[in-house]
């Protein structure tokens, strides 16, 4: 069973737009950081997707070896964005984006 | 049947990402994002990437999203009170994305004409050919991404800190 023979690639191209439009909407939508974080996620995932998608029909494991770099480089911005949102709540008793509009000076 | 199973995987992916945009509590939307990423470790089976199914999960559900809870309940964000956007920001933000929508849709038009290269093959997504490309192809940014992983861990530890002296 695979998916290759029964499901055009289209498909897959338009299910990763959907999905990282998502993650757009999510960045542009929500005030909360963490919620921002997580669509920033949403749209790595949505790029993971289609390059897995197109390491399989192209039949080239160097595409799915991309996903492993995507993936240690979202746990490093995780880690330190978390840690640079945990600072903004010491300072600021909120996680909302707004706060970080005092940087402009 | 695979067809049915990519119909009912895509709608799951979809529906889980828009509740986690959409629902009011943080702790919900992780949740949510946790099933989302689950959807997607069912088209990567689907896809014959076995190996990568697994260590999304892994990755994915097991570290990162359990840093985000446990960010989320030490801040103790878990309850509804953050401001929202404006209706007028809200609306515009919902316009954005749907027109980005139309554009990426309309740019990968024609990407349907690709010709492989390679003659098909079941097991590209085995641990056996991955570490053959990684250690044979990508050995350089293999190493670079340990050095990258270990900045991220001092600066998150240096951040973390109370004061910096």
């Amino acid at each position: 069973m695979s998916a290759i023979q029964t499901i055009p690639i289209n498909w897959y191209l338009l299910l990763s737009a959907v999905l990282f439009s998502i993650g757009i909407l999510g960045v542009l939508f929500r005030r909360n950081a963490i919620i921002i974080f997580m669509s920033i996620e949403l749209m790595l995932n949505a790029v993971n997707l289609l390059l897995v998608a197109f390491s399989t029909y192209l039949s080239d494991s160097k595409g799915q070896v991309f996903v492993f770099f995507i993936m240690a480089v979202a746990a490093a911005e995780v880690a330190v964005g978390l840690a640079i949102l945990m600072s903004v709540y010491r300072n600021s008793k909120s996680t909302d984006i707004n706060i970080l509009s005092k940087l402009k000076g | 049947m695979t067809t049915y199973l990519f119909y009912f995987l895509s709608f799951l992916a979809i529906m889980f990402a828009l509740m986690v945009v959409l629902s009011k509590n943080p702790i919900h939307s992780v949740l949510y994002l946790v099933l989302t990423f689950f959807a997607i470790a069912g088209h990567y089976v689907l896809l014959n990437a076995q190996f990568l199914a697994a260590v999304h999960i892994i990755v994915y559900a097991g570290a990162i999203m359990v840093l985000f809870l446990f960010v989320i309940m030490l801040l103790n964000l878990n309850k509804d009170t953050e401001p929202h956007k404006s209706l007028w920001l809200k609306g515009s933000a919902a316009v954005a994305s749907g027109s980005l929508l139309v554009i990426l849709v309309g740019s990968l038009r024609g990407a349907e004409q690709i010709i492989a290269s390679n003659p098909y093959s079941n097991s590209i997504g085995l641990i056996e050919n991955l570490g053959q490309t990684l250690f044979k192809d990508f050995l350089l940014p293999f190493e670079v991404a340990s050095i990258l992983l270990l900045g991220a861990m001092v600066g998150a530890v240096m951040l973390g800190k109370k004061s910096i002296k």
